[in-house]
């Protein structure tokens, strides 16, 4: 069972109900659970949109987009039928938040699906997992089956006119997935390769259907947002940034875990005194600010607030929140090489860019961390990382380059270290590392 | 062809793929969860289980092949009753996820992607599987094992292979 930990510095919104046996739903209902859905029925969709915005939630997989204006675009009238879809796909390396928020509160990510559903008007919403996550597809899908079973879901749910179905859905394996449109085409029973954009899923997104994509974090935080009143948490945030974020911290800190700050919060303070420091004693080399994707911070580069806009200003993006970091006995070519392992192990062969630069590029990075490379080899690592970014359908292929551009960027030193023969300074792994 | 009688499932399996092609707008949306239910059961993508499945929805065997080919969980050959997945991914890695790997290797005696030559155990080294903040961790089937260091390791595999002498006819195994 994942430890959670706790800070006082922790502002507990989303994670309120963590370890009180909320996935029970008399206890959900007990402790809050299900009010902001009946009082989103009462006040209808124009009323649930403009909360949205003002609360200035953004999305929480990684792009930030403001959740109020994506529902917004949702076209009132539609033919075809609209849906809600449910982003549980959670595979960025660095990333465990949504396994605890399935783990402890599935209601809060029904009723926030319920919500946006009314929102924009679908009467289907789909919430789906990572294949991975099996435990927790069990706890959701009997979440949903106690809603159904109290009428909080199906036809007329909570006694008014509106009707609502629920399927949950399991993966089996792919990072990709976890971009939307890929997303939709798994749950069609396709491969997950991505669609091309426009048009974009508020309009043709499901089945053809206009569809709202968020992520579990987002839905789960829905129900808070409505219960506090948007003013209320919009405050928590900083400017444009409403709210708190689930922060993974992993890597080479003494107390690891998953810990709910607010937006803006600092990323020394999240380094050096939530997460206890760096471990052993050892200093810090380097900071992964919100998933594998996201470019590398050195130590003189993390005394910035953790929200998007922040984050993006110095250079990386706030991402998954998923922090990672790196002590100073890394070796940050064999960083970067597993990291690129799993870009080329991941991605989709669809767009070329990405298959041949995720493979090229792995195929680099093992000649080099092994003693092989030379000069020639840092320009050219970075060379094909630059002719990747945004030259794909997806976001997978800058995914992949844009932390090697990093690591390139300010590591170029320890890249050098490498040459003319010279074995890893610090490695361990070098046979190993090829997945 | 009758499903009833031909069936290479479960008569309660069978009943959960009536289910769930019935839920969904679509019958095909059924595809990628039937496909790990299947798994789940019968071990592996079997010919049989992928013409089964494929008579099911309605499309081309082919179709399903090239679907299932897409996804890492999914396998064509048979892995063992209890197959190791250690995460090397980056988080894992910091905190230790290859010397996990390399004590599964010894007490196993097999390499990535191997099989005990008694089909009790495989191992695969496997890419981030949400546990970060709790590394380094594993997945036995679906169990996960966190914060695992390398002297923990005898003992799980110990565990798992008390079950296998206990039940080797069990059909629970992966669940």
């Amino acid at each position: 069972m994942p430890r959670l930990v706790s800070h006082p510095d922790e502002v507990k919104i989303v994670t309120r109900r963590f370890g009180m046996g909320a996935a029970q739903i008399d206890r959900y209902v007990e402790l809050g659970g299900y009010s902001s859905a009946r009082k989103c029925i009462e006040q209808g969709s124009e009323w649930i949109i403009n909360e949205m915005k003002a609360s200035n939630l953004r999305g929480r997989g990684g792009a930030g987009f403001p959740t109020g204006l994506k529902w917004s675009f949702v076209p009132k009238q539609s033919v075809k039928p609209k849906y809600v879809l449910v982003n549980g796909d959670e595979s960025e390396p660095g990333t465990c938040k949504d396994h605890l928020i399935f783990l402890h509160d599935p209601h809060s990510i029904i009723e926030g699906t319920i919500i946006a559903g009314l929102a924009i008007g679908a009467k289907m919403g789909f919430i789906y997992l990572r294949g991975e996550y099996r435990y927790l597809l069990e706890i959701m899908e009997k979440a949903v089956a106690d809603a159904y079973a109290k009428g909080f879901l199906g036809k007329g749910i909570f006694g008014s006119e509106f009707d609502f179905e629920i399927i949950t859905q399991t993966g089996a394996g792919a990072y990709e997935v976890g971009e939307e449109s890929a997303l939709m085409e798994s749950v069609e029973g396709k491969r997950g390769v991505p669609r091309i954009k426009p048009p974009f899923p508020a309009v043709v997104g499901l089945y053809g259907g206009p569809t709202v994509i968020n992520n579990a974090e987002t839905i789960a935080t829905v129900p808070h947002v409505i219960e506090m009143g948007a003013a209320a948490y919009a405050a928590v945030g900083s400017e444009r940034n409403g709210g708190t974020r689930l922060f993974g911290v992993s890597g080479h800190v003494e107390r690891p875990g998953v810990y709910e700050l607010p937006m803006g919060y600092n990323l020394k303070k999240i380094v050096y005194e939530v997460a206890g420091g760096v471990w052993k004693g050892r200093g810090l080399k380097a900071v992964i600010p919100g998933g594998s994707s996201t470019p590398v911070l050195l130590p003189e580069e993390i005394d910035i607030g953790m929200d998007f806009d922040q984050v993006g200003k110095a250079g990386s993006m706030l991402g998954s929140a998923g922090v990672v970091v790196i002590d100073d006995q890394t070796c940050m070519v064999e960083f970067a090489l597993r990291t690129i392992s799993f870009y080329q192990h991941e991605s989709c062969g669809w767009c070329i860019p990405c298959r041949e630069g995720t493979d090229w590029l792995k195929k680099s990075l093992t000649r080099f961390h092994a003693g092989f490379g030379t000069a020639k080899d840092i320009d050219n690592i970075k060379y094909l990382a630059e002719n990747m970014m945004g030259r794909t359908f997806c976001p997978l292929g800058d995914a992949a380059a844009m932390p090697i551009l990093g690591f390139v960027k300010k590591f170029r030193k320890e890249f050098e270290e490498h040459l003319n023969g010279n074995p890893c300074p610090h490695a361990k792994h070098v046979d190993l590392a090829v997945v | 062809m009758s499903l009833e009688t031909m069936s290479v499932f479960s008569p309660q399996l069978s009943a959960r793929f009536d289910a769930l092609t019935a839920k969904y707008p679509v019958k095909r949306s059924a595809l990628v969860p039937m496909l790990l239910y299947a798994q789940d059961e019968v071990g592996y993508l079997s010919d049989a289980v992928i013409g089964e499945v494929a008579a099911r929805i309605g499309i081309t065997e082919l179709d399903v092949r090239n679907v299932a080919s897409y996804y890492s969980m999914l396998r064509f050959k048979p892995a063992g009753k209890f197959n190791v997945q250690v995460c090397t991914n980056i988080s894992c890695m910091l905190r230790g996820g290859y010397e996990i790997f390399e004590s599964f290797r010894e007490e196993l005696g097999i390499g990535h992607k191997g099989v005990t030559a008694d089909g009790v155990f495989s191992l695969e080294e496997v890419e981030c599987i949400g546990a970060c903040s709790w590394a380094p961790a594993i997945q036995v089937n679906y169990d996960f094992h966190d914060e695992l260091k390398p002297e923990l390791v005898a003992g799980i595999v110990a565990g798992y292979k008390g079950k296998a002498e206990a039940k080797p006819e069990a059909e629970d195994l992966h669940a």
